[in-house]
């Protein structure tokens, strides 16, 4: 802000040389035209701002967490269980409802995870073979046992479970997108 | 500011950067010939509404620019997106009533400086080009207030712009076809949305700044025509830059404008209502008031002398309007001893008002229309109450739901995995081809033989063989025959 009280002699570089009666008048008249832009300007930018910062500094994106189902009804269970959940995506004013197959199995502790049923390979749904007691990818023959571990063929991982929490007794996912090919699970969406 | 405490070594640097900058863009002595404009008479604050336009237009833009970063417009998100804007984005319902309220400023500002140039006869005098490229501007603007007030796709803004539209249609001969390319088609709908976004959006703006680069330069052609007692031509008084005092003022109208917006963004922040329901028998458009008189004053003709009263004397009028510095060729300013010309421009002016009265005092008169007048405010209030709704996309399995008959193949077509590759329901996945419309290309056996026995190309993409119970491999076959 230019200081209003003291003569500038700077501010009038850019002015004519008319008037030259008054030149303490025309820099006060400069350091108030001076102020009013910066007014003028301020009003309009600090809403401006606001609005173009809203999606980073709020969360216009954010996952829901989504029911797979009660705790003790998966806790009986020992072979895989398979869901298919419904989840919401908000993307700024729309929100997206999917609908994924998902697998309830017991890992090797012995607890209760949610794997998704897209293979790490290519990315094909993997079906639960009862009879075989394997996840038997349809496309390229790769195999996990009943827990989501990697048994054979050309899968590079395990398969990926899924970030869950128990709440009232309820087991709930957040569905994620993983990267195909890669040994490291690495989430993509 | 510290600029000047940095001694001379600073004052050389700035001294030296101003000259290069001067000796490649000459912009330093554009300014200064924009800042020593002449005004006969001196700075008065009756000359501060051709600028404040000018800052009213500039903050349209800015705040217009920004909006159109969460707007969409087409007819199933307008409405959701403005929702969103208003009730969700930081100093969105700020930002909105600023653009809303300022077309409503930019009306006044543009009677006002109407009222000052044709009392103080400012048109006289080697002007007609400039007052000529004023009233262009004045329609444009016109335009911009009505293509801007259909884009939210609210309940009032559909139904002014239905009767806003239908009113094209009683010019003769051309006025259906009129009302048809405004619209895009017989009726409203998202055509005439995107038609109204273009027009206020890239074609209007355009021609505005075209015209006000016009208008400027014959402005400063002409020279500030000063006082009502000055000679149009040659004025006799003397002068004063417009810089400083001139340039405070108009700074202190600009100050005004946007504060006076501000204040009424915040406490009084422009609502939305109900999307548009085009079933809605019971709607009473009215349209936003600057454009009420008008409204009034059209319903006042019956339509088998409508022609009269909405081409005729609107065009008489106009024509006087713009051709008025043709006409009026007398180099006499001063109000008073013109008393023909500014008796027309006040009665108009009367006429307007009176007739704006009217259509108030009409409303209140009658109770089932002020009830509903009633209702649609309370269901505008109401609806500014409710959370915002985000739009619902269903995506994936969700969306694509197989009719029953197909349910059985719908469900080995994901338990085989073909929807990691050829994505949901077949719509195609980046890896595998798209499946949709399938049984068009191939029959049944053809379709069989790949799935049995894929060709190389395909087993070289990924595609397996596909090993099923005879009867599933039928139900698969017939889901995918069925997938359009």
């Amino acid at each position: 802000m230019p200081d209003s009280t003291s003569g500038q002699p700077t501010q009038n570089d850019g002015c004519p040389p008319a008037d030259p009666s008054s030149p303490p008048r025309r820099s006060f008249l400069a350091a108030l035209l001076g102020a009013g832009s910066a007014g003028v300007g301020a009003l309009l930018a600090v809403p401006v701002i606001r609005f173009v910062l809203h999606p980073i500094l709020t969360s216009t994106t954010e996952k829901s967490w989504t029911d797979v189902g009660k705790v003790d009804e998966f806790q009986a269970n020992s072979a895989p269980v398979k869901k298919l959940v419904q989840f919401e995506q908000r993307d700024g004013w729309r929100r997206t409802v999917l609908e994924k197959p998902v697998y309830v199995v017991k890992n090797a502790a012995g607890q209760v995870a949610v794997l998704s049923a897209v293979c790490p390979h290519l990315g094909c749904t993997l079906p639960w073979v009862e009879d075989q007691n394997q996840f038997i990818c349809p496309c390229h023959k790769g195999t996990f046992d009943s827990s989501g571990k990697l048994v054979s063929g050309p899968p590079p991982r395990n398969m990926d479970s899924l970030p869950l929490k128990v709440e009232d007794g309820v087991v709930k996912i957040q569905y994620e997108f993983f990267r195909q090919l890669t040994s490291n699970k690495e989430v993509i969406a | 500011m510290k600029a000047g405490g940095t001694g001379k070594a600073g004052e050389g640097l700035i001294a030296r950067l101003v000259h290069w900058n001067e000796s490649r863009t000459g912009l330093n002595s554009l300014l200064h010939h924009a800042l020593d404009e002449p005004i006969p008479g001196g700075a008065k604050l009756a000359y501060v509404f051709g600028s404040g336009l000018l800052f009213l237009f500039v903050s349209q833009v800015v705040t217009g620019v920004f909006l159109a970063m969460y707007y969409v417009p087409s007819a199933d998100h307008a409405h959701t997106t403005v929702a969103y804007i208003t009730k969700e984005v930081s100093a969105g319902s700020f930002l909105r009533s600023i653009h809303a309220y300022g077309s409503s400023a930019i009306v006044i500002v543009l009677m006002l400086h109407l009222i000052q140039t044709f009392m103080y006869g400012s048109y006289k005098g080697r002007r007609e080009l400039l007052w000529l490229v004023g009233c262009i501007l004045f329609a444009l603007m016109l335009g911009m207030a009505f293509t801007g007030y259909l884009l939210p796709w609210d309940q009032k803004a559909y139904f002014a712009t239905t009767v806003g539209t239908n009113i094209f249609s009683e010019v003769p001969v051309i006025g259906n076809g009129l009302k048809r390319l405004l619209r895009g088609g017989t009726e409203m709908g998202t055509l005439t949305l995107s038609r109204f976004f273009v027009l206020h959006v890239f074609i209007i703006p355009a021609l505005i700044l075209f015209f006000v680069a016009q208008h400027i330069y014959l402005f400063r052609k002409a020279g500030a025509a000063g006082p009502a007692s000055a000679d149009p031509v040659e004025p006799r008084l003397p002068t004063e830059t417009f810089y400083p005092k001139q340039l405070v003022m108009d700074m202190g109208f600009a100050l005004l404008i946007i504060v006076a917006l501000g204040f009424c963004a915040w406490r009084l922040p422009v609502v939305l209502g109900p999307k548009a329901d085009p079933s809605d028998t019971l709607f009473l458009p009215r349209p936003e008031w600057y454009y009420v008189p008008v409204f009034q004053y059209l319903k006042y003709w019956k339509p088998s002398v409508a022609v009269v009263g909405i081409l005729i004397i609107p065009s008489v009028l106009g024509l006087l309007l713009v051709g008025l510095p043709f006409f009026d060729r007398s180099l006499e300013r001063r109000p008073w001893k013109r008393p023909i010309s500014v008796g027309v421009f006040v009665l108009v002016f009367l006429a307007l008002g009176f007739f704006g009265l009217q259509s108030r005092r009409e409303d209140k008169k009658d109770p089932s229309v002020s009830a509903q007048l009633h209702k649609q405010h309370e269901a505008e209030e109401a609806f500014m109450t409710e959370r915002f709704e985000p739009e619902v996309v269903l995506a994936g399995a969700a969306a694509s739901q197989p009719p029953p008959a197909n349910a059985e193949g719908a469900s080995l077509f994901v338990a085989q995995g073909c929807n990691a590759c050829h994505g949901d329901a077949g719509v195609g996945g980046g890896i595998g081809p798209r499946l949709v419309g399938i049984g068009k290309k191939y029959d049944k056996q053809k379709i069989e033989s790949l799935l049995r026995s894929p060709t190389p190309a395909m087993l070289a993409g990924g595609m397996p063989k596909v090993d099923l119970k005879r009867d599933d491999l039928e139900q698969l076959i017939e889901y995918l025959e069925s997938l359009q």
